[in-house]
């Protein structure tokens, strides 16, 4: 399997809002680069919520030290942390 | 500059009297009820709601109930019976563990805690902690477990544990709630909430539960405040003296640890500095923070609002009934 590319997870992640958040409504998904705290779209539990898809998804586990805003505060964010650790 | 402790500095007895004015209005006036039940916790701001509504109301009008359970710290039912005696109200005692075994709460919240610890049981305490203020971290929380020969461990929550340790053990404050309306029911009263004001901003409290009340006489006072104000009023000195707890895990958890970033007095100043508009900076000295570590302290307050704005509404209605107003 190829190294998993930031763009695809990014795509999966925004379904995963869309579908689990927003009850399917597509047109409130928050832009890739918006931050989740201060758009208040997306809580911390919002964010555990979005650690245990990505755990689940990709097969990875996101340590304590990693629950930082840098690596889950925007699906930009998010996408490329879990591609970094997953390739 | 920096910020003095003095803003948070207020004239206590006419302060008293402005509440006890505004507790008989509401009382009598939007409530149309003829006496105030108030929950005694052994802990400040509830014998502090006592104290006020005592000297508002005389104590021939205010009923307080003692409600400990297994969790409960042994010294809970002295402090708060300290209370009724020195305000010489009348006061009863619910035993609400039976309740909770029905309703599952200690059955279902140590399933939750076996998610993480499968190996506990009885003899094993347990807590619930935040990281506090020295990391970066998002406010995630830890299950803290005491075993039975003394060591602790401690690791990272996930969410399914999380949240049902949590719904479990709001069964007590919606328990609670619950004993106090009955008694609010039969006497014709209405039914005190004691939050402070950090409480009250922070949605410190459980929907339904603590934070269900017709009432809220401190809910504008900082913490610090409050301390001033039972000491003022002849609050016993062993609970003015006695540091903040939730009371409410088998563990015992500080306020802080559980939910606020700070200890209560620094957090007061740095809630007081946001909401009057001071710089990080000139607050950071008197509470013996970095000025960074202060700005990182308003966004925790910033995103504890917004986590928490849903405790606060009211009912939400999807067609307009302008004939009703509250």
């Amino acid at each position: 399997m190829s190294a998993l590319d930031a763009a695809t997870v990014e795509r999966a992640v925004t379904t995963f809002i869309v579908d689990n958040f927003l009850f399917g409504n597509a047109a409130d998904a928050p832009a890739r680069d918006a931050s989740f705290m201060e758009t208040g779209l997306i809580d911390s539990t919002g964010v555990l919520e979005l650690v245990a898809f990505v755990e689940s998804t990709y097969a990875i586990k996101v340590g304590d030290d990693e629950l930082v805003p840098e690596n889950l505060d925007s699906v930009a964010n998010l996408a490329a942390f879990v591609a970094k650790k997953a390739g | 500059m920096a910020l003095s402790w003095d803003v948070l500095a207020l004239d206590y007895d006419a302060e008293a009297d402005r509440i006890g004015g505004e507790l008989r209005r509401i009382i009598a006036h939007e409530c149309k009820r003829r006496g105030l039940v108030v929950a005694l916790s052994g802990g400040i701001d509830s014998s502090c709601v006592a104290a006020l509504a005592t000297r508002a109301l005389g104590k021939a009008k205010v009923f307080g109930i003692h409600m400990p359970e297994r969790d409960s710290s042994a010294e809970t039912i002295k402090l708060s019976r300290s209370v009724s005696d020195t305000f010489g109200f009348d006061s009863v005692l619910e035993e609400i563990t039976p309740v909770l075994d029905g309703y599952g709460c200690y059955r279902r919240r140590d399933e939750a805690i076996r998610m993480v610890f499968p190996e506990f049981g009885p003899g094993w305490k347990s807590k619930i902690v935040l990281p506090g203020l020295t990391g970066g971290e998002l406010n995630v929380y830890s299950l803290v477990v005491q075993k039975p020969d003394g060591t602790i461990e401690k690791q990272r929550l996930p969410l399914p544990a999380y949240l049902q340790i949590v719904a479990a053990t709001n069964f007590k404050q919606r328990t609670r709630k619950t004993f106090e309306y009955y008694h609010a029911d039969r006497l014709h009263y209405a039914v005190s909430g004691t939050p402070n004001r950090l409480e009250y901003d922070q949605g410190f409290f459980v929907k339904g539960g603590d934070g269900l009340a017709d009432v809220k006489p401190i809910a504008h006072l900082y913490k610090t405040q409050v301390y001033a104000m039972a000491r003022h009023l002849g609050v016993p000195v062993d609970i003015c003296n006695r540091a903040p707890t939730t009371d409410t895990y088998s563990l015992a958890q500080g306020q802080d640890e559980f939910y606020f970033a700070l200890p209560y007095r620094e957090m007061d100043l740095c809630l007081w500095g946001k909401n009057h508009g001071v710089a990080p900076a000139e607050v950071a000295p008197t509470v013996g923070l970095t000025a960074d570590q202060v700005e990182r302290v308003y966004r925790d307050i910033d995103q504890k609002r917004a986590t928490t704005r849903y405790l606060g509404l009211a009912p939400q209605l999807v067609g307009a009934i302008p004939e009703i107003k509250h």
